[in-house]
């Protein structure tokens, strides 16, 4: 089988971090984005992966080439050379998707659940029909658009932009499977599948639904970055404990994932929803809860860290507070003392009077 | 030569610019660098020669200073005797002097100091007395040079060059005169007692004429005296080159209590708290109570003062702050530029912070309110475990289980 994952370009949503990494090797849970996505892939029997790019960093290159030999897949760079939209790639790939009768997973590559491959595999050959959508249900419809089904079908009626009455709590997840004949339906331009292909299919009943258990979430900026993260933690929770810190060590407050290289220093209290990458060093009596800290990064003596990204290799000095959706670029040093509250500190900064209300700082 | 001297404290409708504090303790018995304000003025005073007398002057119940008077009396009682004397209504700065005249005039003292309680001050007296013999005036006058921007909220005077002669006293003038100010610290000769006498003569008299006039039957100082006396080329200027400060709102008791802990490291290093194997980390000026415990892993200084009973555990920062009596401070707690009240207790991980006054200062705007600068919490404040509390100000007995930032919490 095939898949196309759409990548797209800087991940501005996601700077500072997308400053130093393209935006899908940045760790969320301490793997790169696109491994947890190349994982599921792979255990669904995905031999050829097409990444839709705009352009295309060395850094990627070397790494991806790294997974192609570890997972025994080929990845493909498809750079577009003006901006596509989310059908015109599939479109730019057609030779990879189209060299075969099997179907196609595509996915947007800012998104995280449980991704259900294998299922969907299945119940797109079932019904037999040209496409399925991966839908998730939304407590606030009105915020995005719904998908209308059938009554008691699974085939998709209408999509609806921003409902203002209730029609449907469903909405589009950014996965999908397709036959390769809905590539007869793109052309090589600027398109939105969403707006200019969907609408089609569903008229010509070749258009189902998938309903997606659990947790799901757009990660592409940093306050869902923080909130996917609790829900992935919770979702490893139930699945595979034994992934998380040990709830007996007298430090860990619900669920934290720390890698086994990180140091913890005493009378620490850390959790709940809390990540920790490799070689990460925490001083005595620090406070973490609902946050992330990327590889290297050193956080001093009796810290307070809440809702907040710390950045590779930065370091908080003792005695600081953050907290207020607060992220961190790569090596940035906050002196200590000092009191942070929703500042976006991008890289090398060295960081020396308190930011109290949220900032951007150059 | 004898003297005898004042202090003016004022009374329980002042102060009110002091509160939230000025609620649980006056003003001028509030503690800076482990003393309550007027012990600086009789450690000042005990290095005067030939002073007999000191005597408070205010109109607070009897009450209120009889245990400072108690403690005063054992450690300065062998150099002069102290005694508060209370004007039965506010009488006003000169008005309580000129009603008690008979009091202050027994032993007959040739000359006289009088201090305003509410400021920081090195005191400089003797060079005071020492420049008084060389005038003809009936009194010299502490001054001192700040910011011209800041020279309005005070009194300002404009000095003879050479001769230092007062020429000049506006009392908070609304357009610049004169960088140069009254630190409230005077010395008088006794004959001033004739001038005040004119002076409150010739207050009765307009009163009289102009039963609609604005001015209260108040004597004051600063209008009815030092500007006659100016005029009559009888004031003069000293100009103190060493710290001075006015204690008004609770925020100008940080400055203060930071300059008398550097005066300590200059003249009485052995007050000081130092860093020692064992004992916590130190820096710059820290007092600490004997009666605290500070953990060895906590980090304190510069210009703390850590009152009686208090306890600190491991992990806590305190920076340019006061911790009054009996405070229980808990592990990692952070506390910058602010006064805690008596009793009150500081959660885990929790930051108490406020803003750093700058100069004269004490008051900054936020969103359109004054709000003191430094965070002050009230007698008996609780403050929850890893919240934050910035540039708050806090009334006595509350509970705090939530962050804030720039308010008044009543």
């Amino acid at each position: 089988m095939k898949a196309l994952i759409l990548v797209g370009g800087f991940g501005t949503r996601l700077r500072p971090l997308t400053l130093t990494l393209p935006k899908p090797l940045v760790e969320f849970c301490n793997r790169p984005m696109i491994l947890h996505q190349i994982e599921g892939l792979v255990k669904a029997g995905v031999t050829d992966i097409v990444l839709a790019v705009n352009y295309r960093p060395e850094i990627m290159v070397s790494i991806l080439k790294k997974y192609e030999e570890q997972y025994k897949v080929t990845i493909t760079f498809s750079v577009e050379n003006e901006p596509l939209g989310t059908a015109g790639p599939l479109a730019l790939a057609r030779e990879i998707l189209g060299k075969d009768q099997s179907p196609f997973f595509v996915l947007n590559s800012d998104i995280i659940c449980e991704y259900p491959f294998e299922q969907l595999r299945d119940f797109h050959n079932d019904h037999g029909a040209e496409g399925t959508i991966v839908v998730t249900k939304v407590d606030e419809p009105s915020k995005y658009g719904v998908i209308v089904n059938h009554p008691n079908t699974t085939r998709i009626q209408r999509f609806v932009e921003k409902p203002t009455d209730f029609v449907s709590n469903k909405i589009n997840a950014g996965i999908y499977i397709f036959n390769p004949n809905i590539l007869d339906r793109i052309e090589l331009k600027p398109t939105s599948i969403e707006k200019e292909v969907f609408p089609f299919m569903a008229k010509d009943n070749q258009l189902h639904a998938f309903e997606l258990d659990g947790f799901w979430m757009d990660v592409g900026q940093p306050k869902d970055f923080l909130t996917g993260t609790c829900l992935y933690l919770s979702n490893v929770a139930h699945r595979r404990p034994q992934l998380l810190a040990n709830p007996n060590l007298h430090y860990v407050h619900g669920n934290v994932l720390i890698d086994p290289s990180a140091k913890i220093g005493e009378d620490c209290r850390i959790g709940p929803n809390v990540t920790i990458g490799p070689n990460v060093v925490i001083g005595d009596g620090v406070r973490l809860q609902r946050c992330v800290v990327l590889e290297g990064a050193r956080i001093k003596d009796h810290s307070w860290v809440k809702n907040c990204i710390i950045g590779w290799h930065s370091t908080l000095g003792r005695w600081t507070r953050l907290e207020g959706v607060s992220v961190l670029g790569d090596d940035v040093s906050i002196n200590d003392e000092l009191y942070v509250n929703g500042g976006c500190i991008l890289p090398h900064k060295c960081i020396s009077t308190s930011i109290p209300e949220p900032r951007i700082i150059m | 030569m004898t003297f005898k001297a004042i202090i003016l404290v004022g009374g329980p409708s002042r102060g009110t610019r002091f509160r939230p504090l000025s609620l649980d303790c006056p003003k001028t018995l509030f503690p800076v660098a482990g003393h309550p304000v007027i012990w600086h003025h009789l450690e000042a005073l005990s290095r005067v020669d030939g002073l007999r007398e000191v005597l408070l002057i205010g109109f607070f119940e009897a009450s209120v200073f009889e245990s400072f008077l108690f403690d005063a009396t054992r450690e300065f009682g062998d150099k002069f005797h102290i005694r508060y004397l209370r004007e039965y209504r506010a009488l006003g700065t000169a008005g309580g002097i000129y009603h008690f005249r008979d009091e202050i005039q027994k032993g007959d003292p040739q000359h006289l100091f009088v201090l305003n309680a509410d400021v920081a001050c090195s005191f400089p007296l003797n060079e005071m007395m020492s420049f008084h013999t060389t005038h003809r005036g009936l009194c010299t006058i502490l001054g001192t040079k700040v910011l011209p921007e800041d020279a309005h909220r005070f009194g300002c005077l404009v000095a003879k060059p050479g001769s230092n002669e007062v020429l000049h006293y506006v009392e908070k003038p609304e357009s610049f005169i004169s960088d140069l100010i009254s630190c409230g610290i005077y010395l008088f000769d006794v004959a001033i007692f004739n001038t005040m006498k004119e002076a409150t003569q010739n207050k009765a008299s307009q009163i009289a004429l102009d039963p609609y006039t604005d001015s209260d039957d108040k004597l004051q100082l600063e209008q009815d005296l030092l500007r006659s006396l100016a005029e009559a080329h009888k004031l003069y200027v000293f100009e103190t080159k060493d710290f001075w400060r006015q204690i008004k709102t609770p925020s100008s008791a940080v400055p203060a209590n930071a300059l008398y802990l550097e005066q300590y490291a200059q003249t009485f290093p052995e007050r000081l708290a130092k860093s020692e194997p064992g004992g916590p980390q130190i820096v710059g000026a820290v007092y600490i109570h004997p009666t605290a415990i500070v953990d060895p892993r906590a980090k304190i200084g510069p210009n703390v003062t850590i009152g009686p009973r208090v306890v600190i555990s491991k992990g806590v920062r305190i920076k340019d702050s006061i911790i009054l009596d009996n405070v229980e401070i808990k592990n990692f707690a952070c506390i910058l530029h602010s006064i805690i009240g008596w009793d009150s207790k500081i959660g885990n991980w929790t930051r108490i912070e406020g803003t750093p006054v700058i100069n004269h200062q004490t008051i900054i705007t936020h969103n359109g309110v004054k709000i003191q600068s430094i965070a002050i919490l009230s007698k008996d404040v609780t403050v929850k475990d890893e919240v934050v509390i910035r540039n708050c100000t806090v009334l006595p007995h509350k509970e705090l289980k939530s962050s804030f930032h720039n308010e008044i919490l009543m």
